[in-house]
């Protein structure tokens, strides 16, 4: 029920909002779970394996219980935190893992199978017969068990991601890092101050404290609001800093718009990248609960949450409170609830020695050994000295002490260190290189601690960032000793039925871990991942230590003997969709798209992909109804009229200097420096093992300036070899790297008529004479410069003409115009293929990796008066043995008339094994021009072998024939079709 | 992890290419032979522990960098261009 006064909650904004169908009403301030704590509704989840009701455990974002789901269809998100889901109006939940309903669950006769589903249970049971598994065993497991789930469909929500840089990044806003962003804001240092709360002060909200006289959480919200006007300080509340990486790198999630009822364009999270000089971990400290049976009756939570819930939200969830710890801090509890007028039942510590002035009914040296009530807790037993005593309550708050929340320190490998005055385990010393730890998570937990702690950090900060401290005071605040006899669990002897609950969100019990370890499941890891502890959405953070220590004195060994699990990132449940922000659809495929591209799409081209490019299959025409019907007619326009297309997706590089001749000579097989301006050249670019690296023209525009060609391919790494040859090989060559390809468009006109065609568009025509085959230079459409290229890439009399990329789009419609008035057009990848192997030209199926110079029947490229790169490794003799797979042609000789690409070749009476390979099929098409299918493959002793038959299998694809051994070069071999 | 470029400054790591120990720098002559050609196409060593590497600035300057870096803790100790590097060992 709800307080009739006190609390951060906005009374004057009364909210409505729905659980599971019903209406009910909060406020702002108010999270789901405390709302529905004050309107009665304990049970917020049914438990993983055994259905069992559930009610929030803690008031934070370690909540292993009050796990909802928000939203419906794609938008649907499960396993939020009623603890830490914010109020809006109109937010509709819905509890999870249960059926028909919350109240009653079908499943939850699972528990009655208790005896039978501990650790290792489906291990043993489901072992055979072996098929059953996929298909019988594990559907059903996973139906009956599990939490939320997600729609299957693709979901459209906004999430962004982000990056930010600071001097000083403060994790944490209790009074540690408050204390710390005040003296570093206060001293200039650009700050960032990131808590996961919406509401900054960490348990300064949550306790009834003084800082400098005044509450605690007041002196909160004065410092954020100072804080707030400081133009070098950035606040992120709702920020989870979620990982700690090398060199002052952390991941953040920020909740930007999930609280928010109308969130118009705000992204729902944004996942940040914070680059930080310096760090300040102030993330305090997580309560433990004691596993006792029956633990985890709703009712049953954490002491310092229900701290949070009286004081914070100004909600009791019951009328009689029983208060169980084995630490000073239990008694802090009582006090807060008798100064709210709250009846306590009982004070219970475990430890025989403590004292108590509170006038509350105290029983030291006693345990709670067991709890009754199913939906809601309605009695515990004590255990005492003298006897068992029953007492009616239905609420119990529990305090086993206190864990610093130290993951971020392991994230880089670090493991904690045990302290056995705290029992607890503490951050090592420089786990994350410039984090400094302050207040609780060091286990000093006073609040005088944390200010000061925070304070000293923040200096340590600034002497290093080289900035004067801002001489801040320090306030004032409590000083309590910390005083603590480890409980872990209760002995579970002559206290009846009952399991004793450790990790609640995966249903793992004390037993469970005994059992583990009786079973040889010793290690901590292996315990883990046998029991399934620590492995639900809260990772562990409320079990990890007590499980931790049950299976260490199971094992007979202390825990730092036993050792501790590593925390890996991401600290919180981060969502998938926060993490690829802008790595969906082409945010993870981005698209290269030509200048032509809008004309493509315009004629009706499918387009393929070509790394990130798209570039035309084939232009059909009306009539046609098969690819090879255009492709055909686009290989033959070619080769009797004249074709376009668009070739600007090859690597352009621009290479200005002084030695750019002796450059090249030292990339390529074949000499450069005796290339003229005015002047291209085919090169063949090696690796530095001897194997072929790429291929391609490069045209000597003037002395000292050329331009390079690369294959669409290998444009990437081409330049990033050229720029290492020239920078850590070659410093000595005055040489200078630019890549051009997206600033020149670039459209191929080749076929009989190419020269025709280009003397419509040009301004002074060009003649045999002027511009021969392999011929460069400058030349002008309409007073636009553009650069000319001879070359061919498919066999014919071609040109390549170059404009700059503004101008791309007009020349290619200008040029598809002006081809289609002379019976030809524009052609796509398709043709522009099947013209090459025609011709026996090379792509990077050929040159796939591992075929080398002498492979490619180019050993003749192979200077022999310098060296260069690959030379050396080319020689070797492996390289250039005679039996190698080598290029060839085919074409089918038998009843099959088809050839595939991947297809291996076998001798024609061998059996196709493996151990019978002889090579195999590259690039295969059919041939409009020869009238036949043609390929291009690699074959052993392949040149040597010319006409004889061989057998072709594609094992894959189920087709096999024979075939003939023909030179590569299918069609005009002596090349004069291109050059006369 | 971030690296500082000698001419762009700190950077994110997504910005750099790695390439692997900076052995690549020291090429041989074409005729030292098949074990100093062997060592230097195909060993690298693997330490646990400082070594020096080469990471290309591929979405920055495109400079070569050596990066002598801690294996183990990624700790960096030092960033030059393989340039200088390299003009350093022709001069030795």
């Amino acid at each position: 029920m709800r307080l009739s006064k006190g609390g951060l909650i906005e009374r004057a904004k009364p909210l409505t909002f729905t659980f599971d169908g019903h209406r009910y009403q909060g406020y702002a301030g108010d999270t789901l779970a405390s709302a529905l704590l004050a309107n009665g509704q304990r049970v917020m989840g049914r438990s993983f394996k055994y259905h069992r009701p559930r009610g929030p455990l803690t008031a934070g974002p370690e909540e292993p219980n009050a796990l909802v789901t928000l939203g419906h269809g794609p938008t649907q998100e499960p396993n939020l935190r009623a603890t830490t889901l914010e109020l809006f109006d109109g937010l509709a939940a819905r509890s999870q893992n249960r059926w028909p309903s919350l109240d009653f669950d079908l499943l939850a006769a699972n528990d009655l199978l208790a005896p039978f589903l501990g650790a290792g249970f489906y291990y043993k049971t489901f072992m055979w017969p072996r098929a059953f598994w996929e298909k019988l065993y594990e559907p059903a497991i996973r139906r009956a068990a599990g939490l939320g789930a997600l729609s299957g469909q693709a979901n459209e929500t906004r999430y962004e991601k982000a990056f930010a840089h600071c001097d000083l990044l403060i994790i944490g806003a209790g009074p540690a890092g408050l204390m710390a962003a005040l003296e570093a804001g206060r001293a200039g240092a650009d700050v960032i101050l990131a808590d996961e709360d919406a509401l900054m002060g960490g348990r300064l909200n949550s306790e009834t404290l003084s800082i400098d006289d005044t509450p605690a959480h007041a002196w909160a919200a004065h410092t954020v609001a100072e804080l707030a006007s400081m133009p070098n300080v950035r606040l992120m509340p709702r920020t989870t800093i979620t990982g700690a990486y090398d060199h002052g790198t952390y991941s953040a999630v920020e909740r930007v718009s999930m609280h928010l009822a109308a969130p118009n364009d705000a992204p729902r999270e944004a996942f940040w990248r914070i680059n930080a000089e310096r760090a300040i971990l102030a993330t305090g400290a997580l309560e433990r609960p004691i596993a006792f049976a029956n633990n985890d009756r709703p009712g049953i939570m954490l002491a310092s949450a229900l701290r949070s819930y009286v004081n914070r939200y100004a909600v009791v969830p019951g009328r009689a409170v029983a208060i169980f710890g084995n630490n000073d801090d239990a008694h802090r509890t009582a006090a807060d609830l008798l100064d709210k007028g709250v009846h306590i039942a009982a004070l219970i510590d475990s430890r025989p020695d403590a004292t108590c002035t509170l006038p509350v009914r105290f029983i030291p040296g006693a345990q709670v050994a067991h709890a009754t009530g199913r939906k809601s807790l309605e009695a515990i037993t004590i255990a005492t000295q003298s006897g068992t005593d029953r007492l009616q309550c239905d609420v119990l708050a529990v305090s086993g002490g206190w864990n610093p929340t130290l993951h971020l320190t392991s994230h880089m490998g670090a493991r904690p260190r045990w302290d056995a005055k705290t029992a607890a385990f503490l951050p090592a010393p420089d786990a994350i290189p410039g984090l400094i730890p302050a207040g609780a998570v060091t286990g000093r937990f006073s609040t005088h601690a944390a200010l000061e702690a925070g304070l000293t950090a923040a200096r340590d900060a600034l002497s290093v960032l080289g900035l004067k401290h801002a001489q801040t005071d320090l306030p004032t605040a409590e000083d309590a000793p910390y005083a603590i006899t480890p409980l872990w669990a209760v002995p579970a002897s002559g206290m009846g039925k009952g399991r004793a609950w450790l990790d609640f969100a995966n249903d793992v019990t004390v037993k469970d871990v005994k059992l583990a370890s009786s079973e040889g499941y010793k290690s901590v890891e292996h315990m883990k991942r046998y029991t399934t502890q620590g492995m639900a959405p809260d990772q562990g953070k409320n079990s990890n230590i007590g499980a931790l220590a049950i299976l260490a004195d199971a094992t007979g060994r202390s825990i730092p003997e036993t050792g501790t699990t590593t925390y890996r990132a991401p600290y919180a449940p981060t969502t998938l969709a926060a993490m690829g922000a802008g790595g969906q659809g082409k945010g993870f495929a981005p698209e290269r798209l030509t200048t032509s591209h809008a004309a493509t799409l315009k004629a009706g081209a499918p387009t393929v992909e070509a790394g990130l490019w798209h570039r035309p299959s084939y232009f059909p025409r009306p009539g046609e109804t098969h690819w090879r019907q255009s492709c055909d007619r686009e290989v033959a326009m070619v080769r009797s009229h004249v074709g376009i297309t668009d070739v600007s997706t090859l690597g352009k590089i621009d290479i200005k200097g002084r030695d750019t001749g002796a450059f090249l000579d030292f990339v390529y097989t074949n000499m450069f420096s005796t290339l003229k301006p005015g002047r291209v050249r085919y090169g063949l670019m090696l690796r530095e093992d001897g194997h072929v690296l790429d291929d391609g023209t490069t045209a000597c525009l003037a002395p000292g300036h050329y331009v390079m060609t690369t294959t669409t391919a290998a444009a990437g790494p081409v330049m990033r070899h050229l720029e290492f040859v020239a920078q850590a090989l070659r410093p000595d060559l005055d040489v200078a790297l630019t890549s051009v390809t997206e600033q020149w468009a670039q459209f191929a006109i080749a076929g009989p008529r190419s020269t025709d065609l280009l003397n419509t568009l040009l301004d002074d025509a060009v003649t045999d004479e002027g511009f021969p085959f392999m011929a460069c230079g400058p030349v002008a459409i309409k007073g636009t410069p553009a650069r000319l290229f001879r070359i061919s890439f498919s066999g014919e009399r071609a040109y390549e003409l170059a404009v700059p990329a503004r101008y791309g789009a007009a020349l290619f419609d200008l040029l598809k115009a002006r081809a289609e008035a002379m019976q030809g057009g524009a052609y796509g990848m398709e043709a522009l293929n099947v013209l090459r192997i025609e011709k026996g030209l090379l792509t990077h199926a050929e040159l796939h990796g591992r075929t080398t110079a002498f492979d490619l029947g180019m050993q003749g490229m192979m200077s022999k008066k310098k060296d260069f790169i690959g030379k050396t490794a080319s020689e070797r003799p492996g390289l250039m043995a005679p039996d190698r797979e080598r290029l060839i042609g085919l074409r089918p000789t038998g009843a099959v008339k088809q050839l595939l690409a991947g297809a291996h070749l076998f001798d024609r009476d061998a059996e196709a094994t493996r151990m019978n390979d002889q090579g195999y099929i590259t690039s295969a098409c059919f041939s409009p021009t020869l009238g036949h299918a043609i390929a291009l493959g690699f074959l052993v002793r392949g040149p040597d072998r010319i006409g004889e038959e061989i057998r072709m299998v594609d094992h894959l694809r189920g087709v096999e024939t024979t075939c003939e051994v023909v030179a590569p070069q299918f069609f005009d071999p002596d090349g004069g079709r291109a050059r006369d | 992890m971030r690296l500082t470029c000698p001419l762009c400054g700190a950077r994110d790591r997504r910005e750099f290419t790695y390439q692997g120990e900076a052995v690549a720098l020291s090429r041989p002559d074409p005729d030292a032979g098949p074990e100093a050609w062997n060592t230097y196409l195909h060993l690298r060593e693997n330490p646990a522990g400082w070594r020096d590497e080469l990471w290309y600035h591929e979405q920055g300057c495109a400079a070569w960098l050596v990066v002598t870096r801690h294996t183990t803790t990624h700790e960096v100790r030092k960033v030059q261009l393989a340039r200088d590097v390299a003009k350093a060992e022709g001069t030795a």
